[in-house]
């Protein structure tokens, strides 16, 4: 079972051995010394009940947080002088190992509850009608950094695939092996873009070269980089992160 | 504190209300949490140049700290909401935290450091107030730039307020300082009178109109 949605088996299927091991290093890490220090009395042997207590909580923060989620409500923009240079590289693996995407033969493959699932190129992607932000992307870790991004407004994508919008989630899976997941709400937010440029260029292998997904209204890591498909459904697909522990919704 | 089970003695006060002491032990655990976790999580990205040692950590790692964290940060905030709304509607603010002022601060920590200020169970001197009140106060501004933090988009009028998300952080740090500072003094100074310790367990009876000395 995984530690994040154990009602769910999809995550089973997709690495049943792996779940295991991830729970019991999620469990070590909640029972650091501390822990034991606050739960005493508590069962600690299985620890299992503290590590579902919290997950519920953290299901619980996903459900508060979609209700507090106003989908008109725009992340404060800046200007270009607010930039940070250099913007900071993070993944998880080091800058050297950045995917190498062919842009010639890159091709965004789109499926699930859409009408069209012809796949695009970064031509096609380019022909529909772009727009710039310069936005604070905020980490997890709490550090944050200005950047200007540039691309397709991701709800006129989905509109342009046909792609039932009264569906729960959108999928997108990576070309480093990075995936993650967004609720439709955010991903029809007038800010929410398929990034082609970062600045005057575009986008640079080490953030996401042939396109990311920029949400201004998510936490970093809910901005998926080297997107290679996606995907609509009504099944939560998790994320890299999300499977291990982190809140899935992680919302600004 | 006393057997005695006369009708007069029942209808004596407590030296701290039930729910006083139950948002009062519910606030402490949570805040324990809170902070512990709030280390962890700073060490991800520290905004100084230090981090907390893992041993004074909760979480053992940042997800696992961040989950700690959200689910913590409810108990704290509904339990202070419920104190507070207690605090104003049932006239335990007014009668036992105010007024605070600056010449009764000022006699009450002269008597203080001199050791000569007396300690009346049921009765704030002027330098508890005053820690309470801003321990309070502390809290308020945890909550408020933890929530600019957490929400910098829905709540950017937090952020404003707090002159931006990096200022936010450091906020909160200092929110978390104070909130620790205030616990240090507060355990000293209960090991300083511990009598003080049992009526916040079980109640206790505050004596009649003459004061202890």
């Amino acid at each position: 079972m995984s530690i994040l949605r154990p009602e769910r088996p999809t995550l089973d299927d997709l690495k049943p051995e792996l779940a295991d091991m991830e729970r019991r290093l999620f469990l070590r890490g909640s029972l650091s010394l501390g822990a034991l220090t606050m739960l005493t009395g508590c069962n600690l042997v299985s620890g299992n009940s503290v590590d579902k207590a919290l997950m519920a909580m953290s299901r619980w923060n996903d459900k508060a947080q979609a209700w507090l989620f106003d989908p008109n409500k725009l992340a404060q923009t800046y200007t270009r002088a607010d930039i940070t240079t250099p913007f900071p590289f993070n993944a998880f693996y080091r800058e050297a190992k950045a995917p190498v995407v062919d842009g010639a033969t890159y091709r965004l493959e789109v499926s699930g509850l859409v009408a069209d699932r012809k796949a695009w190129t970064i031509g096609e992607l380019r022909a529909l009608p772009q727009e710039s932000q310069i936005t604070r992307h905020i980490c997890v870790e709490g550090w944050s950094a200005v950047g200007e991004w540039s691309g397709v407004r991701f709800s006129t994508f989905l509109d342009r695939i046909g792609a039932d919008t009264r569906a729960r989630y959108v999928g997108f899976k990576c070309a480093d092996g990075y995936y993650s997941s967004i609720d439709m709400a955010t991903a029809r937010h007038p800010q929410t873009i398929l990034a082609l440029d970062f600045g005057d260029d575009p986008l640079p292998r080490k953030y996401g070269y042939p396109m990311k997904l920029r949400v201004p209204t998510k936490l970093g890591f809910k901005n998926p980089k080297h997107i290679g498909a996606l995907f609509v459904t009504n099944d939560n697909p998790g994320g890299y992160w999300e499977d291990q522990g982190y809140n899935w919704f992680s919302g600004s | 504190m006393s057997g005695d089970a006369s009708p007069k003695s029942r209808k004596r006060r407590a030296i701290h209300p039930s729910i006083v002491r139950l948002t009062h032990w519910i606030n402490a655990a949570a805040m324990i949490v809170m902070v512990m976790s709030g280390w962890q999580i700073y060490n991800a990205a520290p905004i100084f140049d230090f981090k907390f040692p893992a041993w004074m950590t909760l979480g053992g790692w940042l997800a696992g700290a961040i989950a700690w964290h959200f689910a913590a940060m409810w108990v704290l905030a509904i339990n202070l909401l419920v104190y507070l709304a207690y605090g104003l509607f049932s006239g335990h603010f007014r009668r036992d935290l105010l007024p605070i002022t600056p010449a009764g601060v000022w006699r009450d920590v002269k008597a203080a450091l001199a050791f000569r200020l007396p300690h009346a169970l049921g009765h704030y001197n002027a330098v508890q107030r005053l820690l309470y009140a801003g321990v309070i106060a502390l809290m308020v501004l945890a909550i408020a730039s933890g929530l600019a933090i957490w929400k910098p988009v829905q709540f950017q009028t937090l952020v404003w307020l707090m002159g931006g998300f990096d200022i936010a952080r450091v906020v909160h740090f200092f929110a978390m300082a104070g909130i620790v500072g205030f616990f240090v003094v507060h355990i000293l100074l209960v090991m300083i009178v511990p009598k003080t310790l049992a009526p916040m367990i079980v109640g206790g009876t505050a004596p009649d109109a003459e004061a202890t000395p």
